[in-house]
């Protein structure tokens, strides 16, 4: 061993770094499992991420967004990108289980080591995406795939989490969602980047592309990104390389107005806050639970002695104070 | 766990239906869908770190087609990964598809509750 290396990697950490695809593959598992013996090993490639292009596809059910993922692996592969896929599908609110069906859609030559790709349930987490979605990207990235292509849960209005995880968003409609186009307004429309009109070999795709593009022109300050509108089908290919270019035109956007950083100073407070917020739940829940003097005051509510908010301030208070 | 069509086999139907049972007894299932070559099967079995790989055939290649996956899981050091199957199958090829490593078999009619038990008895308590 060199003395002189710098400190030690955890062994799955270092394995991800070497290519070794089942450690990655086992590292995400462990990560949705939420399993802690894994942090060592997720903090320390949380440094060798931050480079990828991480890229949302999001839009209402069956429009097509795992078709274009595979036209959009091909033609990245084709243009010799490392490309990362994670798909998310919903869980059952009933049983917890789920069929991740996304990878039907996948096709890729045997054994090509430039992709790797990653089915997810969303296991009861709202917003489109997995608990575990955004730490999953991040191990892509720090294995070096340099795309990372992101197909959130098909609900429509509320895949809006998405927005906190792709530097680019791609909101995918179909012609004649009609209503849908306008109620969409609430959520997704405001986090696209780039608009995909899919099955535009239907009819109406070109009143759906205009109706999309005369709202983007509303509202939109001089010098900020205003949303492409680019039409696609799949069957048969039409439209994904100018798709890839509309995408690539908001990363080189990003880059240009300097916004990337502010975009990734904001997320990475919002995790953290996230992070800090469920361990003080944990650590409030732990001390109420366990402190006598806590259930007397918990008691006092019940019975209607002393209000919620005063019991907050003593909680608050209980855990403030120094052991 | 990953269910998959191996071969040129289009009746995805017991499939669909077995997924399904799964999926409401709570496990995480990854439908690969029809037509995967041994080799597709295993490279996203291992780059979805499942426990179980169930393999659905009706179309009379098993004996081609699940010696061949076996042989990949063991290239690929992922014996964890265990295989289960159903479809038509004749009872002689079951009793030698099963001595190779195929953990169990079902046939047409076979219960739903009983590959579901069996699904949850092989991969242990891992949702996937
Ligand atoms: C419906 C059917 C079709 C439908 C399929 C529709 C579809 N999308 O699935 C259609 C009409 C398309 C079709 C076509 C053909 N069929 Co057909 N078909 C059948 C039939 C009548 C029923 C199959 C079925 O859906 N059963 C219902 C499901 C729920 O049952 P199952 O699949 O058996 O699944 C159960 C178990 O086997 C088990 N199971 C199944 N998969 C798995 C996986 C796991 C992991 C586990 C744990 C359990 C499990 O659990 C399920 C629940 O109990 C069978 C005869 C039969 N009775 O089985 C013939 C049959 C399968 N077909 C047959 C043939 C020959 C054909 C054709 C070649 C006919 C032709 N010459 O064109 C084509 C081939 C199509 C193709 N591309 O592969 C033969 C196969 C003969 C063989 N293997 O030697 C059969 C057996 C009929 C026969 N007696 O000759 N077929
Ligand atoms: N006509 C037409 N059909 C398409 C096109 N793209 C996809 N489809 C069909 O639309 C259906 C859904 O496609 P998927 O790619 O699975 O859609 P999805 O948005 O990933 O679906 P979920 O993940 O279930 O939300 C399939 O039957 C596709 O064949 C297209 O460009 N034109
Ligand atoms: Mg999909």
């Amino acid at each position: 061993m060199n003395r002189r290396a710098p400190a030690p990697l955890p062994d799955a950490a270092r394995r991800v770094l070497r290519g070794d695809r089942q450690a990655l593959a086992r590292l995400i598992s462990q990560v949705e499992n939420r399993d802690r013996s894994v942090l060592p090993a997720v903090r320390a490639l949380y440094a060798r991420s931050g480079h990828a292009t991480v890229v949302g596809l999001t839009g209402p059910l069956g429009v097509g967004k795992s078709s274009i993922l595979n036209l959009l692996l091909g033609h990245l592969r084709a243009l010799r990108k490392r490309v990362g896929i994670v798909a998310v599908d919903p869980s059952s609110p009933f049983s917890g289980g789920s069929i991740l069906g996304d990878r039907i859609r996948l096709e890729r030559p045997a054994g090509d080591d430039g992709v790797f790709i990653r089915s997810m349930a969303a296991r009861g987490h709202a917003g489109g995406v997995a608990l575990a979605t955004r730490e999953t990207v991040r191990l892509l990235d720090a294995f070096g795939m340099e795309v990372i292509l992101v197909e959130t849960v098909g609900s429509g209005q509320s895949d809006v989490e998405i927005h906190e995880v792709a530097s680019t968003s791609v909101v995918v409609v179909v012609p004649h969602l009609g209503d849908d186009v306008q109620s969409m307004k609430a959520g997704l429309f405001e986090i696209a980047d780039v608009f995909c009109v899919n099955k535009a070999d239907l009819p109406g795709a070109d009143s759906a592309a205009k109706y999309l593009t005369e709202m983007t022109q509303l509202g939109v300050a001089k010098g900020r990104w205003r949303p492409q509108v680019i039409q696609t089908s799949t069957t048969p290919p039409r439209g994904i390389s100018e798709l890839w270019e509309a995408i690539a035109a908001h990363e080189a956007y990003l880059d240009s107005s300097g916004s990337r950083r502010g975009q990734d100073r904001q997320r990475l407070t919002g995790e953290i806050l996230g992070l800090v917020r469920e361990r003080v739940d944990a650590s409030l829940a732990a001390a109420l639970e366990r402190d006598p003097d806590l259930q007397a005051v918990l008691d006092r509510v019940v019975a209607r002695k002393i209000d919620p908010h005063t019991a907050a301030d003593r909680l608050l208070a209980a855990v403030r104070r120094p052991k | 766990m990953l269910i998959a069509k191996p071969g040129l086999d289009g009746h995805d139907r017991g499939a669909k239906v077995v997924a399904r049972a799964l999926r409401d007894a709570g496990m995480e299932v990854i439908y690969a869908g029809l037509r995967q070559t041994p080799e597709e099967i295993v490279e996203s079995a291992l780059e979805e770190d499942v426990r179980l790989i169930g393999l659905s055939i009706l179309s009379g290649a098993h004996m081609a087609l699940f010696p061949r996956v076996l042989a990949l899981l063991k290239q690929k050091r992922a014996t964890r990964i265990r295989v289960f199957a159903g479809g038509i199958i004749p009872d002689e090829d079951a009793k030698r598809l099963k001595k190779m490593g195929i953990r169990a078999i079902f046939g047409p009619g076979a219960s739903l509750d009983e590959i579901v038990a069996t699904a949850r008895k092989i991969a242990g308590p891992s949702r996937t």
